[in-house]
């Protein structure tokens, strides 16, 4: 954090939640009486473009952008686009990683590669990096779109808040307009902290 | 796009720029709001579309729109109308006489600069109008101030019988903040007043506005001069101070918190004396204003020493990893260090959709040698990208008819063979396509066009048109025949025909004939957007791997859902070395279009058994 700010920034590919993931966090942080600002550049994004959803929040938000190297927290729902946004990390910070490869047709017809091992190149980078597979998490539940629940489940334990107040705000969204998907998202977010946590454990018998 | 609906009064609501906008136009009283879709403005009319008691309606075009508001304004209501920023060049001549009358109820015009580009293709500065038309220009910085500066707008326009530009830019459109909100105040209309004088601009009546014009030029700097939204924040730091505006403003306190700031939130006409005294009282003085030297130029025509686009970009957002490091070079001191570079990744720019019927229309083209393919602006402008490479210019909404047109009228020897194809879509076709199409018919033009009617306007999220059927509000409404339209501009009956596009065989024989003839044809495409209800999705399919042989023909149908899972160069007999590719459908995805389907040879691709769990293949 600089000047009491918390930096979290969202990425992935048009259609994949990013926006709404990034809208839940924002009213997580504004139920704890933060200031909040969110911005995405996502031109094209329902075309299957890149997505980053900046999410600045604390007592006062000038700047709706975050820069390069001040990010606190990466979240990658997609794992060359967690790459591909990597440098916007603070030094040592977190990075959440969906390792999912989403192909787009120009790496398909063979204009350019698909980087070989993307979770490798951010550690190499000197990142904590906590990658599961989030895609087949939520296809294990029933429903490929339980999968941006999944990565805020991911994040309940890296936030500078309770877990409660961000499961509530999914939860709040699911009540009002599907309520035969709340408890599925209930569960998809248990999933993804589960996830988050045996990564983290991994990582660390990796290292030892 | 989040429905507002309405809130209890002094509520904090997480607003995205145009929400926020939105919000403050329905309090503001206002009855009669109009707009044509266009990135970064949409979302403003289609979230007041949400509110009662306004009458709203998505226009054929942002000049129509314009209109239909001034008139609005005309008869006492208080009227709103936004575009994006390339909708105002289209909407200008209406702005340009409308200077001359003023408004009975007040009139705003919000104007979306995509500053950026995200979705445009162009970057142009809007702040241009304030000065061409004479006419006040607010510049909010955030969410908030979006709200606050449209209401107070509205009275601004009212007191000074003036329309007003809210100029905003990308960075505010969509970037979501809190604003306290509160009730709406109804506003009814004061009537329309006859005053042919006023309302009438014959170069007699016209002759006799210009000079009050001049007169509340001068009405309005004096005002901005006193304006509470042009406010200095006093910083210790006094070796550069700022003149900003806009966005500029967060990123310049963002980045220099103890730097003096001037913010123009009412920025045209110009506060120079406001500006003139802030500049006594630091050593240097640095315009940042986004886009072009505006206010720069102004100040050192008015001999205020200052800089601003030496040091500054004349493109793009001027973000703090911009400023800061054009500022410490200015102040001799140690440029910031450069961050760790970032990883080489493909770039992902955005594809057609899944099934999308402009596939088919694109994969077709893409057969067909010695064509010059005049395009427009929409989703199938993406027809330029790969693997098709079919469109050869685009410039502006409509301008396929015209531009081919000319190269038809304009073609040298060397294209005397050259077949000419436009390519617009339904809703572009309504905004400023068919004058260029009857400019073909009446001027015996030799151009095909391909109409590519998918009932919606597709890149900036499907809302209606005259085309599709359907009003703002998803109720019925009067539906366009394209075959007839085009037929009563002239174009001949055995000219026009009506193709699906999911059709491969007929549409590649209707383009083929219709090309060979040299007159003007039209070829009418005719399925929905896959993004609207009309869309009825089908069986999807997957492939056999063992029938698959490599030939690639599905690949270049450049559907997302098709990929390929293995390369291999083999030499043909003829010693021809070919790259041969392997796919797999993402069955989960795909909608069963078929375009892929009907040219695959050896019949690889096939119904998939949905019986069996369905996977994510990885590569």
């Amino acid at each position: 954090m600089t000047d009491n700010i918390t930096n979290i920034l969202v990425v992935g590919i048009g259609g994949q939640g990013v926006m709404t993931a990034t809208e839940i966090l924002a009213e997580a942080a504004i139920a704890l009486g933060h200031d909040v600002k969110k911005t995405e550049v996502a031109g094209m994004a329902q075309r299957g473009g890149v997505v980053s959803s900046h999410l600045r929040f604390g007592p006062k938000v000038l700047s709706p952008q975050i820069m390069a190297g001040t990010a606190d927290l990466l979240v990658g729902f997609e794992s060359a686009e967690t790459l591909r946004w990597c440098h916007y990390l603070k030094p040592g910070s977190l990075v959440l990683m969906n390792t999912a490869r989403l192909v787009p047709p120009v790496v398909d017809i063979g204009l350019y590669d698909y980087p070989d091992d993307p979770l490798a190149e951010i550690r190499a980078r000197g990142f904590e990096v906590h990658a599961f597979d989030a895609m087949e998490i939520a296809m294990d539940l029933g429903d490929v779109r339980l999968g941006n629940t999944v990565m805020l489940g991911a994040m309940a334990d890296h936030l500078p808040f309770p877990s409660e107040v961000l499961l509530e705000s999914i939860l709040k969204r699911f009540r009002a307009r599907k309520p035969q998907m709340v408890e599925l998202n209930r569960r998809a977010f248990e999933a993804g902290r589960s996830a988050d946590a045996a990564a983290a454990h991994e990582k660390k018998s990796v290292l030892a | 796009m989040a429905a507002v609906l309405p809130v209890p009064s002094a509520t904090r609501v997480l607003l995205s720029g145009n929400e926020a906008v939105a919000r403050a136009v329905w309090e503001s009283g206002v009855r009669v709001a109009a707009a044509y879709p266009g990135t970064p403005s949409t979302e403003m009319l289609e979230v007041i579309a949400t509110y009662p008691d306004i009458y709203t309606e998505w226009s054929v075009n942002e000049k129509v729109s314009l209109e239909v508001a001034i008139g609005a304004a005309f008869a006492g209501s208080r009227s709103f109308c936004c575009m994006k920023h390339v909708g105002m060049n289209v909407a200008s001549d209406a702005l340009m006489t409308l200077t001359l009358t003023g408004v009975a109820g007040g009139l705003v015009i919000a104007i979306a600069d995509d500053v950026g580009l995200s979705s445009s293709q162009n970057e142009q500065d809007s702040r241009y109008w304030g000065r061409f038309a004479h006419i006040p220009l607010f510049e909010p910085a955030d969410s908030q101030e979006a709200y606050e500066m449209t209401k107070a707008a509205f009275d601004f326009s009212e007191k000074f019988q003036v329309p007003v530009i809210l100029r905003m830019t990308t960075r505010i459109n969509h970037v979501k903040g809190l604003v306290t909100v509160g009730e709406r105040q109804a506003y009814p209309s004061s009537g329309f007043k006859k005053d042919p004088a006023r309302w009438v601009m014959t170069p007699a009546g016209a002759s006799k506005r210009i000079p009050m014009m001049f007169e509340r030029d001068i009405t309005l700097r004096a005002e901005a001069e006193i304006s509470p939204w042009n406010l200095i924040d006093n910083g210790k730091d006094k070796r550069v101070g700022f003149v900003t505006s806009g966005p500029a403003y967060m990123h310049v306190r963002e980045s220099f918190p103890d730097a003096p700031v001037l913010k123009l939130g009412f920025s045209c006409p110009v506060p120079l004396e406001k500006i003139r005294a802030f500049a006594a009282t630091v050593e240097l003085l640095v315009v940042a204003e986004e886009v072009e030297p505006l206010v720069e130029l102004e100040l050192k025509a008015a001999g205020i020493n200052c800089l601003g686009k030496e040091i500054l970009p004349r493109q793009g957002e001027l973000a703090p990893n911009v400023l800061k490091p054009a500022i410490a070079k200015l102040l001799g001191e140690p440029v910031p260090e450069g961050i760790t570079p970032a990883a080489k990744v493909f770039p992902r720019p955005p594809t057609m959709c899944v099934a999308c019927p402009h596939l088919g229309v694109y994969y077709t083209l893409a057969q067909i040698k010695n064509l010059t393919i005049s395009g427009d602006i929409g989703c199938y402008t993406l027809g330029a990208g790969h693997p098709w490479n079919a469109l050869d210019t685009t410039i502006s909404m409509g301008a396929s008819m015209g531009i081919a047109l000319g190269l038809d009228k304009g073609r040298g020897e060397s294209d005397k063979d050259k077949r000419i194809l436009a390519v617009i879509g339904d809703s572009t076709f309504l905004h400023m396509g068919m004058q260029g199409l009857l400019d073909i018919v009446y001027n015996g033009g030799n151009v095909t066009v391909l109409l590519l009617d998918n009932r919606a306007v597709g890149m900036t999220g499907g809302q209606s048109n005259p085309g599709t059927g359907r009003d703002i509000h998803g109720d019925e409404a009067p539906r366009v025949n394209f075959a007839q339209l085009v037929e009563s501009l002239g174009v001949k009956k055995e000219r026009i025909h009506v193709v699906d596009p999911y059709i491969l065989p007929a549409l590649f024989k209707t383009i083929r004939d219709e090309i060979k003839i040299p007159e003007v044809s039209v070829i009418i495409t005719d399925q929905p957007c896959v993004l609207i209800d009309d869309y009825k999705k089908q069986k999807p399919y997957e492939v056999i791997d063992d029938k698959c042989t490599g030939c690639g023909n599905c690949v270049d149908v450049g559907c997302p859902a098709i990929h390929v899972t293995r390369r291999e160069k083999v030499i043909k007999p003829s010693g021809k070395e070919v790259e041969l590719q392997f796919v797999r459908i993402e069955t989960s995805v795909c909608t069963g279009c078929t375009l892929c389907v009907q040219p695959c040879a050896p019949d690889a691709i096939v119904h998939a058994d949905l019986t069996k769990p369905m996977r994510l293949v990885r590569h």
